[in-house]
């Protein structure tokens, strides 16, 4: 696949493992989060392997989506700590999250409307120099800017055609569909270049060739080095995809373990595969 | 192929944007000049009507292109405005009256400065209560700031005529240096007279384009206005030059919006969270763009008040920061060009058109003068004679030019929310994001046909 390979180009540079505790990119200890009288997350902890496919499932409203958030400093947990590369990130701002290299979609793609798909993606490359507002105003300066957004232009390319929205580039992300809407955040969340992505359900509404070729792409950027903890509805995906499956119920971690010991946990079928598998 | 038409059109649109600037602009200088050879103006009439309305399309123009900055790119709601305004008039004002003289007047004394340097000067304090106000404020939901703004804009007018500030004295050295004036202060509600050389002769002065001016003036004296040509020639200069300000806001704006800075306002505008998620910081990015926003607001007050003869409180009041909104809405947030346009249209139509047509009608008809109160108009009305009625109206043109203003408002909320323009989003982007190299590669392409 001649554009993964390319879009590859620059991330597959492998990421240095300096320190050991790159090996467990992110560490979730005691996280703990409230909302009125609901316990969301309760005293969660797990840890996430350096380039693995991690599973994060559970019933509606067990917790998961919150956890992101408190992963990602959308919320403050109410205690807990979260670690990411070594370094506590507990109560950073998200974009300092981000910055570090932790990227997110959200469970309701979350497509900045009025904006067209190809801005939308613009958006997402890290340290672009134009964001700082004299060099962008300032005439001669302004060229370098462009420069810099010529060579983003071409990847962002690459990624659409990847993502198969390439034909989409010109329209408002408002007027996307469902699933192409999923398609643009993934892609723009790529684009960020992180280490690690969170995906909260990223293959609701995608058609199923496609979802296969998003799959394989998941696991070329894996054995790059990329992390990812998914949340997925869609046990089969979760069971051949992921080496890990945690699983959570009622703002706890009920089982944290490889697919087939979570297929025959009593407590998980109990709570969770029972109706379903 | 969906491809190719879309750019097409993308590119007619560009191409048409000054056409559709000028066009605006020759329909209402038209209609200007017509009905003032209508009813028999003079040439020093038209020329003074036309330098009034340029003035006013120039100083409405900059600001709705300020306010597009702020609400239009980056969804600030700044009801404030004036409040800017005020402070870079003020500061200006203060730093380039000249001190007062030994035992002076009631006056207040300034710092003496060159005008330019006191011009920039007032916008650094304008930029600068915008950090006070924005640091605080655009850390809070987006409604705060809206609340915010206006309260400051209405203790800016309240210190502005509070007897606390009308004079105090400055210590004769300040760190060893000597400052010029001994009292200065806001004047009170009896305001600043501003006794400085104008703005314009300034400016001339500084090109070195003084000389020339006067012999341009002589020359209009001996060919065309030979009684006194100075103030019309100054007026329709002035508001010449306030165009080419907004040119220049235009451009500044424009940038600012095409590039990475302005991609990332346009995303706060549409979901903050987003924007932070990809790493965005996103409380900077408001600040800078209310910062910048609010110098220019600054600039715009200057350009428009510190060419008077004084200044006062009451010019300060919040509808002028409603009027700047009206033009913006007009106009359509979100394109620079139709901020300008809603600005010229909002001046042209609603700021001075009633004004001008009750001048018109005064000089073509001769009514007299009209009833006193609104009791005496209906009486007359009651007897079947429309003349005091009529005349009654005329007279109170002003305050009927709210009522139009409103009525306009409800219209267009209703028939075209968006604006004249409202709808054609800049992209924010520094160069051109269609694909590099023209069409897709074969490969991709039969992918995509796949797809479809
Ligand atoms: N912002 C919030 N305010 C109040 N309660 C919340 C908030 N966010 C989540 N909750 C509550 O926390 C609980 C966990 O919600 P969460 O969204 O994390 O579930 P989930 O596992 O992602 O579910 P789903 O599979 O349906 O997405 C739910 O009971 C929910 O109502
Ligand atoms: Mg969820």
């Amino acid at each position: 696949m001649s554009e993964a390979d390319e879009s590859a180009g620059e991330p597959s540079i492998p990421i240095e493992d300096t320190d050991e505790m790159s090996t467990v990119p992110l560490e979730v200890e005691n996280l703990r989060k409230t909302f009125g009288g609901i316990t969301a997350v309760d005293d969660v902890s797990f840890e996430v392997e350096k380039g693995s496919l991690t599973g994060l499932i559970g019933p509606n409203g067990a917790g998961k989506s919150t956890t992101f958030n408190l992963i990602t400093g959308m919320h403050d947990p109410d205690s807990g700590t979260v670690r990411f590369n070594g370094e506590e990130i507990t109560g950073l701002a998200p974009h300092e999250i981000a910055n570090r290299g932790l990227a997110r979609t959200f469970q309701i793609a979350r497509e900045l409307e009025e904006m067209t798909v190809l801005e939308n993606m613009m958006l997402a490359p890290k340290g672009q120099i134009g964001e700082t507002l004299w060099r962008s105003v300032t005439p001669g300066v302004r060229s370098d800017v462009q420069r810099q957004e010529t060579q983003h232009l071409e990847r962002v390319w690459e990624v659409l055609d990847f993502f198969e929205i390439d034909h989409l580039a010109e329209e408002y992300a408002g007027n996307l569909s469902g699933g192409q809407r999923k398609l643009l955040e993934m892609a723009r969340a790529l684009l960020t270049d992180p280490d690690m992505l969170l995906l909260d359900e990223p293959f609701a509404g995608v058609n199923p060739s496609l979802e296969k070729r998003l799959l394989e792409h998941v696991h070329e950027l894996r054995e790059q080095g990329y992390t990812f903890l998914i949340v997925e509805h869609d046990m089969d995906l979760i069971m051949e995809n992921c080496e890990r499956v945690i699983v959570m119920h009622q703002g706890r971690v009920l089982k944290d373990g490889t697919p087939a010991e979570v297929k025959q946990s009593e407590e998980v079928i109990e709570a969770y595969l029972g109706g379903e598998v | 192929m969906t491809e190719t038409t879309l750019y097409d059109r993308f590119e007619r649109v560009i191409d048409t944007d000054p056409k559709l600037v000028v066009a605006v602009l020759a329909v209402i200088y038209l209609a200007y000049i017509a009905s003032g050879v209508a009813f028999g103006y003079s040439l020093r009439g038209q020329l003074n009507s036309l330098a009034n309305l340029t003035f006013y399309i120039g100083v409405f123009g900059m600001l709705a292109l300020a306010l597009n900055l702020h609400w239009g790119y980056t969804g600030l709601f700044n009801i404030g405005i004036v409040g800017f305004m005020g402070i870079g008039v003020y500061v200006t004002a203060i730093l380039a009256k000249p001190p007062v003289a030994q035992g002076g007047a009631a006056q207040v004394g300034g710092f003496g400065l060159p005008l330019g340097i006191a011009v920039i000067g007032g916008v650094f304090m304008a930029a600068f209560f915008g950090l006070l106000v924005g640091l605080p404020a655009l850390r809070l939901r987006a409604d705060y700031l809206a609340i915010v703004t206006i309260a400051f804009s209405e203790i800016v007018r309240f210190t502005m005529m509070s007897r606390t500030f009308q004079e105090f004295t400055v210590p004769d050295t300040v760190l060893g240096y000597d400052l010029a004036a001994d009292t200065v202060g806001l004047g009170g509600g009896g305001g600043l007279i501003l006794n400085y050389a104008s703005p314009l002769e300034a400016l001339l002065h500084a090109l070195y384009l003084w000389e020339p001016y006067l012999g341009f003036v002589s020359f209009v004296q001996a060919n065309l206005i030979a009684n006194n040509p100075r103030p019309v020639v100054d007026g329709v200069v002035y508001g010449l030059l306030l165009l080419a300000v907004c040119g220049l806001y235009y451009w500044l704006l424009t940038w600012t919006g095409e590039s990475p800075f302005g991609r990332v306002l346009k995303a706060i505008r549409e979901d903050e969270d987003v924007a932070n998620a990809l790493g965005k910081d996103t409380n900077r990015f408001k600040l800078k763009s209310f910062v910048l926003g609010c110098a220019l607001m600054g600039f715009g007050g200057i350009l428009w008040y510190a060419g008077r003869g004084s200044i006062t409180p009451p010019s300060f009041r919040p509808n002028i920061t409603f009027f700047v909104w009206i033009a913006l809405i007009i106009g359509g947030a979100g394109s620079n060009t139709g901020s300008f346009l809603g600005g010229a249209v909002f001046a042209a139509l609603l700021y001075e058109g009633p004004r001008y047509i009750k001048n018109l009608i005064e000089v073509a008809f001769n009514l007299g003068d009209g009833p006193g109160n609104f009791g005496q108009a209906m009486a007359a009305l009651g007897s079947l004679d429309p003349v005091p009625f009529v005349l009654y109206t005329l007279n109170s043109i002003s305050e009927l030019r709210l009522v139009i203003m409103g009525v306009v408002l409800i219209w267009l909320m209703h028939n075209r929310p968006e604006g004249m323009l409202g709808h054609r989003k800049e992209t924010a982007a520094s160069i051109d994001l269609s694909r590099p190299g023209g069409a897709k590669s074969d490969a991709a392409a039969a992918d995509g046909g796949d797809q479809q």
